[in-house]
């Protein structure tokens, strides 16, 4: 069990407007972390954090050992944005390839990986169809197959399961535990409760501050409530009676 | 090997897009043409030329349905019978002498006695049995490298009467040529195609790398591109070599097509045509890229066109930058085309060499690394390393 992510006080925001504050995270090899939290609460800005797309305006983020930001490293992550970052005039094959080479894969990798991640998301017979005539969830998929391509050490997926419909989902989460299982780590940001409860840790986001975070069956005992739900919204409202009492 | 892949990304986009490579390959030789229809083309221009004394061989040599000779005999200046009679010029012999004064109020005009005289200096050489012919011929060789010697004067400087001079120590022949307007250099196309080259290269590859680096940024492919361990050099140089090869198939299709279908001749090395452009494109190509940084969405990229591209071709000497205001010349000098324009027209019209244009070449060269180095300074806002 070696420590994948570290996250310890960032404090993070853009321009002089913070939008993340006191945030402490500890992931191992073989975690998955479910980061759950309102519209707008702040989930993007840490996956961007930890991805070392931004610096942290205080604090540390070390992932796989290297303290963040680091391009090197980003060659062992497997990252979906939340909006499809695709190129339209290509086939998703070709969109496939090109990921991949900017990833560091070799021809023989792509060969390789290109039938199995594609076929995670069941997109093999639509792989030379421009991208331009995908539909919205046909997107979603492609990226998340982008994502996984290059079998890397840590996935990081934001809301990957958007526009994908129940028994592609519960294919995809097959494969997330499998992954999990060989050692592979993940994070994925959600709104949906059925993710977070595939989660085995959660953290939940909300005005920029981390109110609950644990494994789904401590956070639910520590709540005494039945479901992830009640924890999420009994956190809530915990914190809003905390700031009201200051 | 990233930036192979990149290129070949560029590549197949370009390709798959057809109205855009229309845009590139087709679009500048339709504004060139114009240009050479506009400023050079009219067949229908008759010029009237009046001649006084001249031998009728040679009358007969210059005679074509775009010249009406009417002969003179008045000995008034010839200034005084062009401005009485409206010709467009006039030629006179005086012995040994053939003078030729054109009014140039109609650069067109000028163009065709300048032509017609060409012609007539090609009849005469295939006739050159005849010694008489062979001399005049002769003289007319002279006076056409004179014309081609001819330094450029300011038209204001030649606005009120001939004192552009072509001396000539000829043998049996002395010409002088006078302008009353303008000078020799004026047939408008000739000045304007290099200009013209260098701009609608400049041009479109601003366009077209700007818009699609702009692509890029709106639909988050770049932000995604950077999420990968790609350095942010390797994306400027896959750009830079793919949309640099367009741009150069581009240059080829415009140099060519002066030269067969407009049938300009260039002095100078053709090499050193296409580097020009070549450099004129890399500048237009990092600074199309550098604006779209400033750019939130397309029609935002077209609203610098104004700004940025429109200008430059004001100063890239259509108007000469010796006739400018004071104070505005210096301003030519921050413009890239400035000095694309320059080297161009120097080796287009007067075949000047690599080592001639190579202190422009270099300025050119150092704007392109410059907007390079901002580029690359841009692209932290995505990615902080
Ligand atoms: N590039 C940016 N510049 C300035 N502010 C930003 C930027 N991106 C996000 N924000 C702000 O940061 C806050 C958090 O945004 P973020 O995208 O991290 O939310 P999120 O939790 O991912 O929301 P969602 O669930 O809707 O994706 C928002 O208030 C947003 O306005
Ligand atoms: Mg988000």
């Amino acid at each position: 069990m070696t420590e994948v992510i570290k996250v310890a006080n960032l404090q993070q925001g853009y321009g002089k407007r913070i939008i993340l504050n006191d945030i402490n995270l500890d992931i191992n090899t073989g975690d998955i972390l479910g980061l759950i939290g309102p519209s707008g609460a702040g989930k993007t800005t840490l996956v961007s954090t930890i991805m070392g797309m931004l610096k942290p305006k205080q604090g540390t983020v070390t992932v796989l050992g290297t303290p963040m930001p680091n391009r090197k490293l980003l060659g062992r992550i497997g990252y979906m944005a939340q909006t499809d970052a695709l190129y339209s005039v290509l086939t998703a094959r070709e969109n496939l390839k090109f990921f991949g080479e900017m990833q560091g894969m070799s021809k023989a990798e792509l060969q390789k990986q290109i039938p199995y991640a594609t076929g995670i998301v069941n997109l093999n017979d639509d792989l030379d169809q421009y991208v331009k005539d995908y539909s919205g969830g046909m997107k979603r998929r492609l990226s998340l197959a982008i994502a996984l391509l290059a079998d890397p050490e840590l996935l990081i997926l934001d809301e990957p399961t958007v526009g994908i419909d129940p028994e592609l989902r519960q294919q995809i989460w097959k494969e997330l535990h499998r992954l999990a299982d060989e050692g592979k780590t993940i994070l994925l940001t959600t709104h949906v409760m059925e993710d977070a409860e595939q989660s085995s840790y959660l953290m939940m986001i909300r005005g920029g501050r981390a109110i609950a975070q644990g494994t789904p069956d401590d956070l639910i005992s520590q709540y005494h409530v039945n479901s992830v739900e009640e924890v999420f919204l009994q956190a809530g409202r915990d914190q809003d009676a905390h700031t009201s009492n200051d | 090997m990233r930036t192979l892949a990149m290129i070949r990304r560029v590549f197949r986009e370009m390709l798959r897009d057809k109205r855009t490579l229309a845009l590139m390959f087709i679009a500048p030789l339709f504004i060139l043409s114009l240009v050479y229809f506009l400023f050079q083309g009219n067949t229908t221009t008759t010029a009237s030329l009046a001649t006084r004394n001249v031998d009728s061989s040679m009358v007969t040599a210059i005679k074509n349905k775009h010249i009406t000779i009417h002969d003179v005999s008045s000995d008034k200046s010839a200034n005084t019978i062009i401005r009485e009679h409206d010709y467009a010029g006039m030629l006179s012999q005086d012995g040994d002498k053939l003078t030729l004064t054109l009014a140039n109020t109609d650069q067109s005009k000028s163009a065709v006695i300048k032509q017609s005289l060409q012609a007539a200096q090609a009849k005469l050489k295939g006739q050159a049995a005849a010694t008489t012919i062979k001399t005049q011929a002769q003289a007319l060789q002279k006076m056409q490298a004179a014309l081609g010697a001819a330094t450029h004067t300011p038209v204001n400087a030649t606005a009120n009467a001939g004192n552009l001079k072509a001396k000539l120590g000829s043998t049996s022949y002395t010409t002088k040529t006078h302008y009353l307007y303008g000078s020799k250099d004026s047939t408008f196309f000739n000045t304007l195609l290099p200009i013209m080259m260098g701009f609608v290269v400049f041009f479109f590859v601003f366009l077209i790398s700007g818009i699609a680096l702009l692509r890029e940024r709106t639909t988050g492919t770049l932000y995604r591109l950077l999420a990968t361990p790609v350095k942010r050099g390797e994306i400027i140089s896959g750009y830079l070599c793919g949309y640099g090869a367009f741009a150069f198939i581009q240059t080829l299709l415009i140099v060519l097509f002066t030269m067969y279908v407009f049938k300009i001749q260039i002095l100078g090395s053709i090499w050193l045509v296409l580097l020009i452009n070549v450099l004129l494109a890399m500048v237009a190509l990092t600074l199309g890229l550098l604006i779209s940084t400033f750019a939130s969405s397309e029609f935002q990229m077209i609203q610098f066109i104004p700004i940025v591209a429109i200008p430059q071709i004001f100063f890239a000497g259509i108007i000469p930058i010796s006739s400018l205001p004071g104070w505005l010349q210096p301003v030519s000098y921050i413009m890239p085309l400035y000095y694309g324009a320059s080297s161009m027209s120097a080796v287009v019209q007067k075949g000047v060499g690599f080592m001639d244009v190579l202190p422009n070449l270099s300025i050119l060269l150092l704007f392109a690394a410059v907007f390079l180095v901002l580029n690359l300074l841009t692209m932290r806002k995505y990615r902080q390393v």
